[in-house]
């Protein structure tokens, strides 16, 4: 039997952060930011059936980029933990927070088992709060670490440069109109400055909005109302926004009344 | 089901180990649900008594459920572990909406429920039966369908109308001779309501409208825009214009003879 080369832990690690980085750098980008009523969800995806931003609970959602099985594996397990605390407890004892930690622990112990491969993902938990400050946002990198985001996030091929020109355009209190026009524009921006028009056909828009009156605030923005939402700019896009919002809540207010009635009954 | 069977069994109703007890166990009873179909959708309605006895053990209990968004659940049968049922089947229809990203059929949450309420057969056996009726709106096939179920699981489909619990026989009776169908979405809920105030009128486990207390039936309906609820407000409505007209008839419209 032939010994093996020594490779410091150092270099180990090193060579395995490598490798998770350069898988997640291939794919496309997802942005998350903060509005006025919630957080919204924005990739770049041309499929309608393979999700990146998906509902894990009443209140929290999930967003991911890199390895389609992989993040397909965690989203599994993180709607399975959220549904067996809330049936175990209460909806309001699942959070966020709890999910990160459980995602974090997953990840970081993958990351450092020599056994297996690093998972090439990275993940976006969002929680939408009762106002704009209880919203919280947490980044969780291939390596199990966790970092607290506010404002707006990217994850994913450019993470980087669209960061920060997330950063310097986004401002607390936009609309959702606003909101998304600033998600697409930072996505249509090339490595190399160049920009790129993105259509509603390549892009899977999500939102968990607080003003939402069922239990469940999880909400996709397909079709129409995208397109909508993408054409109009600036003052329109927010008039628009606002206007198709209240015409949504106005259709569902009867089953948000059966759904809060269920709630003190079970 | 099965994640939560491997991992937690003891928070399914169905793997309890039997209990050690002989004869009945006293606990409070749902009594009456009925429903009716009508071109738009369906509607489902409970009346609000549960009984432990000859006790009333609550007057204001809630019996029918949204399952999930195209979907109700009304349950008659020991209220503990019917309203555990239904916390499991609701949990369960979201849970594969998550995961699969699309609703199950309805036909396939009729299912699902049917073998929910076989594994509480032993349950059953002993005095604490759950028997449920289910009513949604079939995406597919665009219209309202109710389902009955018995103690071992078995699932029928009904067309028209149905009711379920102790004082189902009464309400039938009353639906049978008001059922049409053609009827709108409020005569239907009209009628689940005088249905459920004949049951109680001669069924001792079933509470009719409470208006003193300003306690009413539930209605619900579903269409194809979904589960709705009808508020205090409406339902109150329905009730009091039922009394009304039994104040001067009050055994209900009379039906033809012939």
């Amino acid at each position: 039997m032939s010994t093996p080369f020594y490779v410091s832990p150092q270099q180990a690690m090193a060579d395995r952060a490598e490798y998770a980085r350069k898988g997640i750098a291939r794919g496309r980008s997802v942005v998350v930011l903060q509005y006025a009523d919630g957080v919204v969800f924005v990739a770049e995806n041309p499929s309608r059936a393979l999700h990146k931003v998906s509902e894990i609970y009443d209140r929290i959602a999930f967003a991911a980029v890199g390895k389609y099985n992989e993040f397909e594996n965690l989203r599994i397990g993180g709607v399975r933990y959220a549904d067996l605390r809330g049936y175990t407890y209460d909806r309001a004892d699942v959070t966020a927070r709890g999910l990160a930690n459980v995602y974090a622990q997953t990840l970081g112990t993958i990351f450092s088992s020599a056994a297996e491969k690093p998972y090439e993902v990275e993940l976006i938990v969002a929680e939408v709060g009762n106002a704009p400050e209880d919203d919280q946002i947490y980044r969780l990198p291939h390596d199990g670490s966790i970092v607290d985001e506010h404002g707006s996030v990217a994850v994913g091929g450019n993470a980087d440069q669209i960061s920060s020109y997330l950063d310097q355009r986004h401002r607390d209190g936009m609309t959702l109109g606003e909101a998304l026009k600033l998600a697409v524009e930072s996505l249509s921006r090339d490595n190399n400055g160049g920009e790129r028009t993105l259509t509603a056909e390549q892009l899977e828009v999500a939102t968990l909005d607080r003003t939402r009156p069922q239990q469940r605030k999880f909400k996709r923005i397909l079709g129409r109302q995208l397109s909508r939402l993408l054409e109009e700019n600036g003052a329109a896009v927010s008039a628009e926004g606002a206007a198709d919002e209240s015409a949504d809540s106005a259709d569902s207010e009867g089953t948000s009344g059966s759904e809060g009635g269920s709630d003190s009954g079970s | 089901m099965d994640f939560l069977g491997e991992h937690s069994p003891e928070l399914l109703p169905g793997r309890r180990p039997p209990l050690p007890v002989q004869g009945a166990v006293e606990a409070p009873h749902g009594t009456t649900i009925v429903a009716a179909s009508f071109p738009g959708g369906a509607v489902l309605a409970g009346d609000r008594r549960a009984t432990m006895g000859n006790v009333i053990a609550q007057r204001d209990i809630e019996k029918v459920f949204p399952a999930d968004e195209y979907s109700a659940v009304g349950i008659a049968g020991t209220a503990g572990l019917a309203v555990e049922m239904v916390k499991l089947f609701q949990l369960e229809l979201e849970h594969f909406e998550k995961v699969e990203g699309a609703q199950l059929s309805l036909e396939g949450k009729a299912n699902r429920l049917s073998t929910m309420i076989r594994s509480n057969l032993g349950m059953a056996m002993q005095g604490l039966a759950v028997v449920p009726l289910f009513a949604g709106w079939d995406v597919d096939r665009e219209k309202g369908r109710i389902f009955t179920y018995d103690v071992t699981g078995g699932r029928s489909e009904e067309h028209g109308f149905a009711a379920t619990g102790s004082g189902s026989l009464f309400a039938r009776g009353a639906l049978k001779k008001l059922y049409r169908d053609d009827l709108t979405e409020n005569q239907a809920a009209t009628a689940v309501v005088q249905a459920l105030y004949d049951a109680a009128d001669d069924d001792s486990a079933t509470g009719g409208p409470d208006l003193a207390r300003r306690i009413y039936p539930i209605v619900t309906v579903i269409t194809e825009e979904g589960f709705k609820r009808y508020t205090e407000a409406e339902v109150s409505e329905i009730a009091r214009a039922i009394h009304e007209r039994r104040l001067d008839e009050p055994d209900g419209p009379r039906a033809a003879l012939l």
